[in-house]
């Protein structure tokens, strides 16, 4: 599988993406600056980790959503290709039009540094085959906006097409207001597109992916990447 | 010309700035106050001495990234 990872002014997670990609590839992924025009040839998996892309000036994610690469990962996206955005990544896609919605101000106007919990929504995509469907686990969290906002007809459509990925809930499975630190609307944490080969969530599975960070919980959205694209 | 490109916040989408500047006022001893909706001006210079396009430009820069019309309306004055 070869990777590549986005960096963009301002993007800080892109080493931790590196580990986690190399433990489950074994291959070290591609760094690719914004100013790209294209992306390299064979690429199977675009990643926008986290960050604060341009200083969040204007909003989360703004003008990364208009830097020349993102052009490339839009055809990427376009041909089928798979994209994963972690954070300041998922707020990009959502201004890049990749993913539905966008990402609002945390409702307690709080930034959130924080372990959370996620409960698999849906099991059986390129990013979520090695999880059971209603599998729990945990992930760091570290944002300012990441209060996931769909109007009505947009949130109904995810939810009524299976495209939800993943929802905040309790270490128990339990999807509750509490469990919601930031508000997002119907606890939802990660979504998916139509094609299920484009996925956006807030928190961090990158950066559980080995004994040594504390648990391996996010192994699985790589390893499961792994798999699917080498039998895609 | 001088355009200016107000942004604020969707109807019905949750504003939580403009709520904690609400709360503040309150606590500062303001009654009456009701929803506080907090959004931001964005100035632009342009060439164009045709207000008619300055604004149809304005407007589309707006769209194209000032404003996310997902969770903000925008609207566009020239002088």
């Amino acid at each position: 599988m070869k990777a590549v990872i986005v960096v963009f002014p301002g993007t800080n997670r892109e080493r931790d993406m590196a580990i986690a990609l190399e433990r489950a590839t074994g291959i070290k992924p591609v760094m690719l600056f914004h100013r790209e025009g294209e992306l390299p040839a064979g690429t199977d998996l675009v990643v926008l980790p986290g960050g604060f892309s341009y200083g969040d000036y204007l909003r989360c994610g703004a003008m990364a959503a208009q830097s020349p690469v993102m052009g490339a990962v839009k055809r990427f996206a376009e041909r089928g290709g798979h994209v994963l955005g972690v954070c300041n990544g998922f707020q990009i896609l959502c201004e890049a039009g990749l993913l539905p919605g966008a990402l609002l101000r945390n409702a307690s106007l709080r930034f959130l540094s924080m372990d959370c919990h996620m409960r698999v929504e849906r099991a059986g995509t390129p990013f979520t085959a090695h999880w059971q469907q209603g599998a729990v686990f945990r992930a760091p969290m570290a944002h300012g906006d990441g209060n996931w906002f769909g109007d009505d007809e947009t949130h109904a459509r995810l939810v009524g097409e299976g495209l939800v990925a993943f929802r905040y809930c309790t270490p128990e499975g339990q999807v509750t207001p509490e469990a919601n630190r930031n508000g997002a609307r119907d606890n939802i944490a990660g979504i998916l597109s139509p094609n299920l080969r484009v996925c956006g969530l807030m928190p961090h599975p990158e950066d559980l992916v080995d004994p040594l960070m504390g648990g391996e919980d996010g192994l699985p959205m790589f390893t499961s990447l792994v798999e699917s694209l080498a039998t895609a | 010309m001088k355009a200016r490109v107000y942004v604020m916040p969707k109807a019905g989408v949750l504003d939580p700035q403009g709520k904690a500047i609400g709360h503040a006022l309150e606590g500062l001893g303001f009654t009456g106050l009701g929803e506080v909706r907090a959004g931001k001006v964005i100035e632009l210079e342009l060439a164009e001495t045709d207000p008619a396009k300055a604004k149809a430009q304005a407007e589309e820069m707006a769209r194209r990234l000032l404003a996310n019309t997902v969770i903000e309306s925008f609207r566009v004055e020239v002088a």
